[in-house]
């Protein structure tokens, strides 16, 4: 084990070295990402943290310069913990994989005038699935630098966390090796795609489901951990986000479900305290608590949908003045408190 | 202040012939493309409306049921000013397939339809439905123009991918033209064709650590399928080319319109940035942005702050008369804080919306704008549609 990877604590997650956290667009998929990572890292360890869309969403949330394809610092944690950063890009990706078990020096550039890497990460679909994974599966396999090389190396990153494709596609992104092994049946593409398929469908790797207490993100859910299941991958935690307090108490949620609130009490109630109750501002009042408590509602409706899904909750607090690199730690605190790192 | 998006002129223009939504995931993309396909329906005019990925409950209330990449009518539409609307959901693989169909010779398109490489990018590659998202438009509006007196459908909506490659069918053609041009297709046609060692000798000798690289890292065989694959698509390419030109023609033409969506949110906003600057960068037709889900309160007359003092004064007030007595509060004490806290928290989300939407239009001067307020529930039927469509039309 690496020095300084020894925990005290359990998590639910021990013994994981990938965590891929997907969700449906506008959940806060690459906030849950960067929270978790943030939190990982607590207790000394080294994590990174992947996009693989080019959006930027990481050094945006951490508020640091872009990323670039080379693994920058971009977060300090508690003991001495670190997160790097990194943007895969598929073409940079591609390079460095010809390198790396070619030792293509010449040949690598001829590739590059013949547009034979233009072809591979932006013509030939699919082929920058497979490049992009393929980085992130070199980043969990690295080993740090050391003179005796070899298995008994401390493992470069304790963690990697990739800020995956949104639901709708994270199955079929991350089953494309095991499509591609389908189309190479043999040679180097076939046994570099088996490995990464191995390691996807290992012990070693969970994918986290990001959501929000509404009914499409919910559904979200509940179709890609099927669609997951379905091709074989290890499905992790849900991640329900911004939850709200819930601000009225029960009984004047089930008055106001009902429309039974008095208008008569509000009104005499508002005067008591010199707030003007027009008709506006009573009725306005009347018709938020409503709204409020169908809301409620709502969302007991998918809560109890998630709880069926049987996998580990846990639940983030909405941030009331969005999220900066601050309201990031908060979230970390709040994930390493329910046991998720 | 910014000018403001009119949408029901944009729908009554008889100019406008294409509306292309784009925005990011989860903003209520395709929500809008079906509101503003109703409501263009129900002001009398034959629209289509192409979805890409749809929830599944509002892919029901269009009355999208399988993914058959067939234009299907909408049932309980008004059709009282004699317009009609139709739905569809888009089948990459079919789509794919049509193309091959429609511009190969027929053995031909046997060999590419049978071939591994030609499956795995038609059926599951992420771009391929950028491509073939476009593809379908194009077939739509040909369709829709094949009888120029009675056109099948005068306006088509189009809802885009959830990614931000949503935008890679601008760079389709100039993508596929640039490859069709270089050397590389001639470099994988090329032994397919003539035999390896012939060509070689007219090439430089580059090309054999090119090939020889190609083959020690794709192996022999996977070379091979992506060789018969160029080689047969070869005969097609003209066309298909002919056809993403078209396409970014039609796109970039003044009877397309691009609704940009968003939601004010600052991840969303950055996104929809990007989407206007990229619509610019192309020259593409950007008729406005759509601020989608903003949060209202209903009573917009009580400061977040008054209320919150308020809530406090009636603990005081409570708290003086009943001289500290746990129970002391009564009901409508007790639901009356609950009211004016519940608005503060409301206020302060509206006025953040607010200011997030407001700085963005100030960030994009004279962009026409609308803004959508939030619905209480998730919109999945024609109700619900038809309140986003009023909604948009400012109404």
């Amino acid at each position: 084990m690496a020095p300084g990877a020894a925990s005290a604590r359990d998590t639910d997650w021990d013994g994981v070295r990938l965590h891929v956290v997907t969700g449906k667009g506008g959940t806060g998929k690459t906030t849950v990402a960067s929270a978790l990572a943030l939190a990982l890292a607590g207790e000394g360890r080294r994590v990174l943290l992947a996009e693989v869309e080019g959006r930027q969403g990481i050094s945006q949330t951490f508020d640091v310069a872009p990323l670039a394809s080379v693994e920058a610092r971009i977060a300090h944690a508690a003991q001495g913990g670190e997160v790097f950063g990194l943007s895969v890009d598929a073409k940079a990706a591609l390079l460095e994989y010809l390198h790396m078990y070619y030792k293509l020096g010449r040949a690598g550039g001829l590739l590059e005038k013949f547009g034979a890497i233009d072809f591979a990460t932006t013509i030939a679909p699919g082929v920058r699935d497979v490049l992009l994974i393929g980085k992130v599966y070199e980043a969990v396999r690295r080993r740090k630098e050391h003179r005796a090389k070899g298995p008994g190396a401390a493992p470069a990153y304790d963690a990697v966390v990739l800020d995956a494709p949104p639901t709708g596609r994270v199955a079929r992104f991350l089953n494309v090796n095991h499509e591609v092994a389908d189309l190479a049946r043999v040679g180097p593409i076939r046994s570099q795609a088996d490995s990464i398929t191995a390691m996807l469908r290992s012990p070693q790797t969970v994918v986290h489901v990001v959501t929000l207490l509404e009914e499409m993100p919910v559904q979200e859910t509940v179709d890609a951990i099927a669609e997951l299941r379905a091709v074989g991958m290890p499905v992790g935690g849900v991640v329900v986000n911004q939850v709200r307090a819930t601000i009225l108490a029960p009984k004047a949620l089930k008055t106001a479900a009902r429309s039974a609130i008095s208008r008569k009490d509000v009104a005499a109630a508002l005067t008591r305290v010199k707030v003007r109750a027009t008709d506006a501002i009573v009725d306005g009042l009347l018709a938020e608590a409503r709204d409020h408590a169908e809301r409620v509602a709502l969302e007991h409706d998918a809560a109890m949908v998630i709880e069926d899904l049987r996998r580990p909750i846990y639940r983030l607090p909405s941030l009331s003045d969005g999220v900066d690199a601050n309201g990031i730690r908060e979230l970390a605190e709040a994930l390493v408190a329910q046991g998720m790192a | 202040m910014a000018p403001v998006l009119d949408i029901d002129a944009l729908l009554d223009d008889p100019q406008t012939r294409i509306i292309v939504c784009c925005g990011a995931g989860g903003v209520g993309k395709t929500t809008v493309a079906a509101a503003l396909g109703l409501r263009a329906a129900e002001s009398g005019r034959q629209v289509v409306v192409l979805t890409i990925d749809p929830a599944r409950r509002l892919a029901q209330s269009l009355g999208l049921t399988t993914l058959d990449n067939t234009p299907r009518p909408v049932q309980g539409i008004d059709d009282g000013h004699g317009g009609s609307l139709d739905a569809m959901m888009l089948d990459m693989k079919r789509t794919f397939d049509e193309v091959v169909m429609a511009h190969a010779a027929p053995d031909k398109a046997e060999q590419i339809l049978a071939n591994p490489f030609y499956q795995a990018v038609s059926s599951s590659f992420a771009g391929t439905q950028e491509y073939m998202a476009m593809e379908k438009l194009g077939q739509l509006r040909l369709e829709a123009d094949r009888d120029p007196d009675n056109p099948r459908w005068d306006l088509i909506v189009v809802d885009t991918p959830p990614s931000r490659s949503a935008l890679d069918f601008l760079d389709a053609p100039k993508r596929l033209g640039s490859f069709l041009d270089g050397r590389f297709i001639r470099l994988l046609v090329a032994p397919a064709r003539v035999g390896g060692r012939a060509y070689l000798k007219v090439f430089s000798a580059g090309v054999n650590i090119v090939t020889t690289t190609m083959t020690k890292v794709l192996g022999g065989q996977m070379l091979t399928d992506v060789q018969t694959f160029v080689a047969a698509l070869d005969t097609m390419f003209g066309g298909f080319r002919q056809r993403a030109d078209h396409t970014y023609a039609l796109l970039s033409d003044s009877t397309t319109k691009f609704i940009v969506v968003a939601a004010p949110e600052r991840d969303a906003l950055r996104e929809a940035s990007y989407f206007v600057d990229r619509l610019d960068d192309e020259g593409m037709p950007l008729a406005g942005l759509v601020v989608n889900r903003v949060y209202r309160v209903s009573a917009p007359g009580l400061s977040a702050a008054r209320a919150l003092s308020a809530a406090e004064e009636l603990d005081e007030d409570e708290n003086g008369s009943s001289s500290g007595v746990p129970a002391g509060v009564s009901d409508s004490t007790a639901i009356t804080q609950g009211l004016l806290r519940l608005h503060a928290v409301q206020a302060e989300i509206a006025g953040r919306h607010q200011s997030l939407a407001r700085r963005f239009i100030a960030g994009h001067p004279g962009i026409p704008t609308v803004e959508v307020p939030a619905a209480a529930q998730d919109i999945h039927d024609m109700v619900g549609l038809r309140a986003v469509g009023e909604a948009l039309a400012g109404s």
